[in-house]
């Protein structure tokens, strides 16, 4: 439950203000189609999962939201998305730019290998965040400490990243990406690596960033979906299928294909 | 169903040619081994006595007006070295008797003596001994390659010179000398006289060349291709011709270093400038196809996650991908030179094989470089030059021995920022 004072509302059954939104988005990797005609609103403040079977194209969404398709050579993108009401595929918009309010966590745990310090100092001081040491140390350690693994590194700071934990990796790459500062995290399947012990650390500290971030997450189990989420999107063969409160979609979905689906009919 | 007596036989044989495999792998080991150490040591065994050279003292009393010391090069230093010559062995005198002891010592003594005053002009009217080079022939005979029981007609070396020889033997006046000369001097006609500092400084100069262009070139261009380019046909066709032009003969760079870079361009022929772009032609596939497998090495994530973050692609390949391939890059870079500096072939045509007795400063100043040299000496006649073949082999050994030293070197160093 929230528990956060300046969280007046309960962003699961009042309608947030909607941050990202997906218009009649297709996706082609060469000739095939991975996604047809997807709509989506995103809500600010809110904790979106995407679940789906295997192969759906949950990630292929998700990498739209910030452009993470365009490296990928034979991928094209068709429709709009809105970040604030603003086409993020206009030309004006540049991806530097964009990837610096739409941040990304990725299933893997990639660490630069590099120190932990400049793990997370590299994307401040890329976008020339911070003016000088202090202020760097500064955005460092509020970024571990929303990670929740400040007390775990605050005396090794100058080792290497890639020798933590596979846990304490994964919040080491959120603590990168919210060092940017950014309005939207997109996690695509965070936990997957992870033990039960650390998949709950993270999705406890999935619900605490819900307080400053709006975040989209990606993942293969139901139970994690109920959880962390407010909303839930269900994706089948490319197409989204239903999107609603989580409890709803859980508990009384519209679609036969979802109600397959959350109970382990298929997928 | 057999069951077990089977199944124990089976992992038996499994055992055995396991036992087999791995017995196979040490006999090539060891067998490369043996080679390696057979080689090495004949060099050695040939070569060693290279670094040595015989040594004559000769006598001088010169007074101070047989010299004019402010035009040292008018006097003929070599006259006096022969006189000293003619009081050492008193009653010789047929003309090709004299010349025969005249040749005892290098022609090149009256030049050391000549130093020697320049050096210390004090050394004037008073009596005074140098150690002055022996000739080859006298050296072969010291170190033990002459045969002193053939017949007279057989040997380089007459009885007259040996009875010379045995009696300066016996006054003191042969010794054999740490060959410093080597090391600092370049090609000569003289075997006693010759030294590697040429074909060294040469192979220094133009490797340098290969290095400064080739490096930063293959570099760019294998992170071009791998980063930046567009997968079509074109650069298709460029991936397939960078790997047919490191398999075209090293022999094929020269003609074309002679056609387009001295014909068309005007490098200087026999300079290192030349050779160097000539090797930098044959090294840069090897670079493009290390560096491109470097670059390809680094995983994919680090990529994303550097992207995901906001970096420019610049960003990207500049603070990540390019650093963590450095250490590939590297080595590619490295077998890269070390195969230039071994590389002869090319460097013929573009008449880096010329006979060079100074040691080149610049980049344009004739030069040969180490193979070469060794082409050359292996080639001389003279017995002497047997050894400094090998010895010039040594020299190349060692200082690729330097070169791979410098690139683990490289390589820890940039592992260690990690
Ligand atoms: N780089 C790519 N090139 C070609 N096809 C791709 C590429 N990435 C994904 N696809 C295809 O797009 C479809 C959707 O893939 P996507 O990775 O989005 O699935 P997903 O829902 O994330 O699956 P998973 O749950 O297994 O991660 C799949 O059919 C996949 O084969
Ligand atoms: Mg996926």
């Amino acid at each position: 439950m929230v528990t956060n004072g300046q969280q007046d509302e309960n962003p699961a059954h009042a309608a947030a203000r909607v941050k990202m939104q997906a218009k009649k988005v297709a996706v082609f990797y060469g000739e095939a189609q991975a996604l047809h005609d997807v709509d989506l609103d995103i809500r600010e403040h809110t904790v979106t999962a995407l679940i789906g079977p295997s192969g759906c194209g949950k990630s292929t969404f998700l990498r739209c939201l910030n452009r993470m398709n365009d490296v990928i050579d034979i991928c094209r993108v068709e429709g709009r998305i809105m970040l604030d009401g603003e086409d993020i595929n206009t030309p004006s918009l540049d991806t530097v730019h964009l990837r610096a309010r739409v941040g990304m966590v990725f299933q893997k745990p990639n660490p630069f290998p590099k120190t932990i310090y400049d793990n997370v100092a590299y994307g401040p001081r890329i976008h020339g965040m911070t003016s000088g040491k202090s202020e760097l140390d500064e955005v460092v350690e509020t970024s571990l400490e929303r990670a929740g693994l400040w007390k775990e590194v605050r005396d090794r700071l100058d080792e290497p990243g890639t020798g933590l934990s596979g846990g304490q990796q994964q919040r080491l790459c959120i603590a990168r990406s919210i060092a940017v500062n950014p309005e939207v995290i997109l996690m695509d399947e965070p936990c997957s690596a992870l033990d039960p012990i650390a998949t709950a650390r993270i999705e406890e500290l999935i619900d605490e960033l819900r307080t400053n971030f709006t975040i989209v997450i990606v993942t293969h189990s139901m139970q994690q979906a109920a959880r962390v989420s407010q909303r839930t999107g269900f994706f089948h063969l490319g197409e989204l299928v239903e999107v609603g409160n989580t409890d709803q979609i859980f508990t009384n979905p519209d679609d036969q294909r979802t109600q397959d689906y959350i109970t382990g009919r298929f997928g | 169903m057999s069951g077990e007596p089977d199944y124990a036989a089976r992992l038996r044989r499994r055992h055995r040619s396991e036992m087999r495999f791995r017995f196979y792998g040490l006999l090539s080991i060891a067998l490369a081994g043996v080679i390696l150490v057979v080689l090495i040591g004949s060099i050695v065994l040939k070569g060693y006595s290279a670094f040595w050279q015989t040594h004559v003292r000769l006598d001088f009393a010169i007074s101070a007006e047989q010299v004019d010391i402010d035009n040292l090069r008018e006097t003929n230093w070599g006259g006096l070295v022969k006189a000293t010559l003619r009081d050492m062995a008193p009653g010789v005198t047929g003309r090709r008797d004299k010349r025969k002891l005249y040749q005892f010592v290098s022609p090149n003594a009256g030049y050391d003596l000549r130093d020697a005053i320049a050096a210390d002009p004090g050394l004037l009217g008073t009596e005074f001994s140098l150690w002055v080079k022996a000739s080859d022939d006298i050296d072969m005979l010291t170190k033990g390659h002459l045969d002193r029981t053939l017949p007279e007609s057989d040997r380089r070396v007459s009885d007259l010179e040996l009875g010379w020889y045995d009696r300066f033997v016996g006054e003191g006046r042969i010794e054999l000398r740490f060959n410093l000369d080597f090391f600092t001097t370049a090609d000569s006609r003289e075997p006693e006289e010759a030294g590697i500092q040429g074909a060294l400084m040469g192979s220094f100069l133009t490797l340098l060349v290969t290095l400064a262009l080739s490096f930063p070139v293959g570099v760019m261009a294998a992170v071009y291709l791998e980063e930046f380019a567009p997968k079509n046909r074109w650069t298709d066709i460029i991936e397939a011709n960078i790997n047919n032009l490191a398999a075209v003969p090293s022999i094929v760079f020269g003609l074309l270093g002679l056609a387009v870079v001295i014909s068309l361009f005007g490098v200087p022929r026999s300079a290192p400038l030349a050779g160097g772009i000539v090797l930098a032609l044959m090294t840069l596939p090897t670079i493009i196809i290390a560096s491109r497998a470097a670059l390809k090495a680094v995983p994919p994530s680090i990529r994303e996650a550097a992207t995901g973050l906001g970096a420019s692609p610049h960003q990207v390949v500049m603070h990540h991908v390019l650093p963590l391939a450095m250490p590939g890059i590297l080595t590619g870079t490295i077998i890269g030179l070390a195969q230039a500096l071994g590389e002869s072939a090319p460097l013929l045509m573009i008449g880096m094989v010329a006979f060079i007795v100074d040691t080149p400063t610049g980049f344009t100043d004739p030069a040969t470089v180490l193979p070469v040299q060794i082409y050359i000496w292996a080639d001389s006649p003279e017995r002497a030059f047997v050894e400094k073949t090998s010895a010039a082999i040594m020299v190349l050994l060692a200082f690729l021995a330097c070169m791979n030293a410098t690139a683990v070197w490289l390589r820890r160093k940039f592992e260690r920022r990690w």
